[in-house]
């Protein structure tokens, strides 16, 4: 058990060590001088010399590197050009949204999406199977932009149960946040849950085809404690890793829903970013991201341990 | 509905009239088919069959003849799309009742499997829950049927483990399937199969999938259990060899039917129909006679394949491989007496 943990941490900090040292590379290969090009046309050939040695862009670019790196790993991550402050401290101010918005999606995607996944593999080829199939594949289909404006539209314009858009005032207190964080959450949900219909309900009809499952029937038990007690367990194998990969795409995936909703979370400062050519909030943010992804798959193996004795160590 | 209301509608629709007192399982012309949109496999037609207290009966054909599904048209397992169509199940409750299977609730067939019924299956390395320890899956066998707490369970699931001659088995209980050869998980599937005191215990299979001396402690086991525990056994097999061991009645099954019915002595001494005959001849044994080269001489194989499920021929189903076939074969044929407690489905052979 150790060794299967640490050589799952091993493995972290190597895929770590290379999405840094690629999203090094890319910002390296931008067209243009980053000092210039945020500095705009009008700037004087001093400042962007200046500049150019803040941002350390006049050393050799191995020394670069090493300093990137030694910074992250210090858990520095530069200062933004615009705000003039450390980028830790810029995403941190604009991470409460996005982290909410993803959280909240994710759980009522499996919440739409386990039971109706269970439900239709047990009663395969029924009505409630087809109609829930096409229903996912519509959920899957329709963009999310467009259903955040149609549930706008709806349910906060007209019903008026949720706010249209935004994250209150900054004196707002964490429930008010919350509730503000609902309809967007509701609309990446549903978009969310299809795929992880599908797998679920593939999973569920592989292991309700499986002699252990005939087994625990002849044992004598209801049919609820067959299908959950014994089928799902077996079920939640690959079910638990689509979950975790809708949710490392749901972080990305939240960006446009952020617009939609107005929401000033990490989707809306990394646009802003771009459009300002803020660099190393762009590199910082993308490295924030990087780094969750690789949390989520650490934190998917974990969860095989824990769920399947079979794991080798 | 309550309990008590759900079990009086039971015994009346699942009437159970018609089993003698010293029998647990009356199996009557039972017909089980798998039915699709535009066509229809007749699975199991007009089979019947009794077994009395503490005895062994045999049910004996080859790949594909319906003893599984024989079987699992006794617990009620059937998979989808198939159905009983016709026939009675006859089972003595071990309170002293009959119920006829067929017509019971789906609560009573719950309280019936693994309490009065329990079954273990052909395949030992798919039939234990890979993610539970044996201890836990045999536990939940007793506590699913027996007013009992978690020690208790535990503990008797450990008795089972060492009844089974599972060693060390303080310590295997709480082994994953995995860690276990595929005769250990057999003993395994028996000690659950075995935990509650069921009167009837059905083995499909239970050694096909084990190589030969595991097979032949396996068989050894189950001989020992069923006269310390009192139970009937259905054993299902195709293999002539392990009848001859373990069964006290036989029936042979080809293509749905049975075609032969008899005690165990009988029908190796005086086989009947001609699918027995050729069953026998292939029988594998020890002293079989060498050829010159010192191999063992070819077991005789019935030649030809069965008929399709789906498209039957009205006679006699064997007719098409069978050495001494006739114009009036294709007529139907029924089960019928050919001497004591014997009973063939080949009008030609009984005449003999
Ligand atoms: N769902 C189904 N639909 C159609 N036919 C089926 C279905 N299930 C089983 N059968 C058919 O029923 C017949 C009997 O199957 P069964 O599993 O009872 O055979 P068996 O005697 O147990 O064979 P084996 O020795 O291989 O276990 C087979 O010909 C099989 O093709
Ligand atoms: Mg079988």
């Amino acid at each position: 058990m150790a060794r299967y943990v640490a050589k799952r941490v091993l493995g972290m900090i190597v895929v770590m060590f290379i999405v840094l040292t690629t999203v090094f590379i890319i910002v390296r290969l931008a067209p243009g001088d980053p000092a210039s090009l945020m500095l705009g046309p009008e700037a004087t050939p001093a400042d962007v010399v200046a500049l150019r040695a803040r941002m350390g862009l006049d050393q050799p670019v191995v020394v670069q590197y090493f300093s990137f790196l030694g910074q992250i790993a210090t858990g520095n991550l530069g200062q933004s050009i615009f705000f003039n402050q450390p980028v830790t401290q810029v995403i941190a101010a604009r991470a409460e949204p996005t982290v909410l918005l993803t959280l909240f999606s994710i759980v009522i995607a499996v919440a739409i999406a386990l039971p109706v996944g269970i439900l239709s593999a047990y009663t395969r080829g029924s009505l409630f199977d087809q109609g829930s199939l096409s229903t996912a594949m519509l959920a899957a289909s329709v963009p999310s932009f467009w259903l955040g404006l149609i549930f706008q539209q709806y349910l906060a314009t007209g019903a008026g149960w949720f706010p249209v858009s935004g994250f209150g005032s900054p004196s707002a207190t964490f429930f008010e946040r919350v509730h503000f964080i609902i309809l967007p959450s509701i609309v990446l949900g549903i978009v969310n849950s299809a795929l992880i219909i599908r797998f679920s309900r593939a999973a569920m009809l592989d292991v309700l085809n499986d002699d252990f499952v005939r087994t625990a029937r002849a044992k004598g038990m209801s049919e609820w404690r067959v299908v959950i007690r014994h089928a799902l367990k077996s079920a939640l194998i690959p079910i638990v890793t689509v979950v975790g990969l809708t949710f490392a795409l749901l972080i990305s995936g939240a960006i446009v829903t952020e617009r939609v909703f107005n929401l000033p979370g990490l989707g809306s400062l990394v646009v802003g970013a771009v459009l300002r050519r803020d660099y190393p909030v762009i590199q910082g943010v993308l490295v924030v991201i990087a780094g969750l992804y690789v949390l989520i798959n650490f934190l998917i193996d974990m969860l095989y341990l824990a769920i399947d004795p079979r794991v080798k160590y | 509905m309550s309990r008590s209301d759900e079990a009086t509608t039971d015994r009346i629709s699942a009437n159970g009239q018609g089993l003698a007192p010293d029998e647990v399982l009356a199996v009557e012309r039972l017909s089980t088919h798998f039915v699709y949109k535009n066509r229809t496999a007749k699975v199991i037609r007009d089979v019947s069959f009794r077994l009395k207290k503490g005895r062994t009966l045999a049910i004996v054909g080859e790949s594909g003849s319906g003893k599984s599904v024989t079987s699992l048209s006794i617990m009620g397992l059937l998979s989808e799309p198939g159905r009983v169509v016709d026939g009675r199940i006859l089972y003595r409750l071990s309170s002293g009742e009959a119920v006829d299977l067929t017509g019971a609730s789906k609560r009573t067939m719950r309280r019936i499997r693994g309490r009065e019924i329990s079954m273990i299956f052909q395949e030992p390395m798919s039939s234990l829950n890979p993610l539970q320890t044996v201890g836990d899956q045999i536990a939940e066998m007793i506590w699913l049927h027996m007013a009992t707490n978690r020690a208790n369970a535990r503990k008797r699931a450990v008795d089972l483990l060492r009844l089974v001659e599972i060693p060390g088995a303080e310590r295997r209980i709480d082994d994953y399937p995995h860690h276990m050869s595929g005769g250990m998980r057999q003993r395994v599937m028996i000690a659950m199969a075995l935990a509650c005191d069921p009167s009837l215990l059905i083995a499909d299979e239970p050694t096909t999938a084990l190589d030969v001396t595991i097979q032949a402690q396996i068989l050894d086991l189950m001989r020992r259990l069923q006269g310390e525990l009192d139970m009937s056994i259905l054993f299902i097999t195709h293999d002539m060899g392990v009848v001859a061991e373990i069964a006290d009645d036989v029936a042979v099954m080809y293509a749905g039917v049975a075609v032969e019915q008899a005690p165990v002595r009988r029908l190796f001494d005086a086989p009947n129909h001609p699918y027995t005959r050729g069953l026998l001849a292939s029988i594998p044994e020890a002293n079989r006679e060498r050829d010159d080269k010192g191999q063992r001489v070819r077991l005789t194989a019935i030649p030809g394949t069965v008929p399709s499920l789906y498209d039957l021929p009205p006679g006699c189903p064997f007719e098409t491989r069978c050495a001494w076939r006739e114009e009036a074969c294709l007529e139907p044929v029924s089960l019928e007496p050919c001497g004591p407690d014997h009973l063939s489905r080949c009008w030609k052979m009984r005449q003999a």
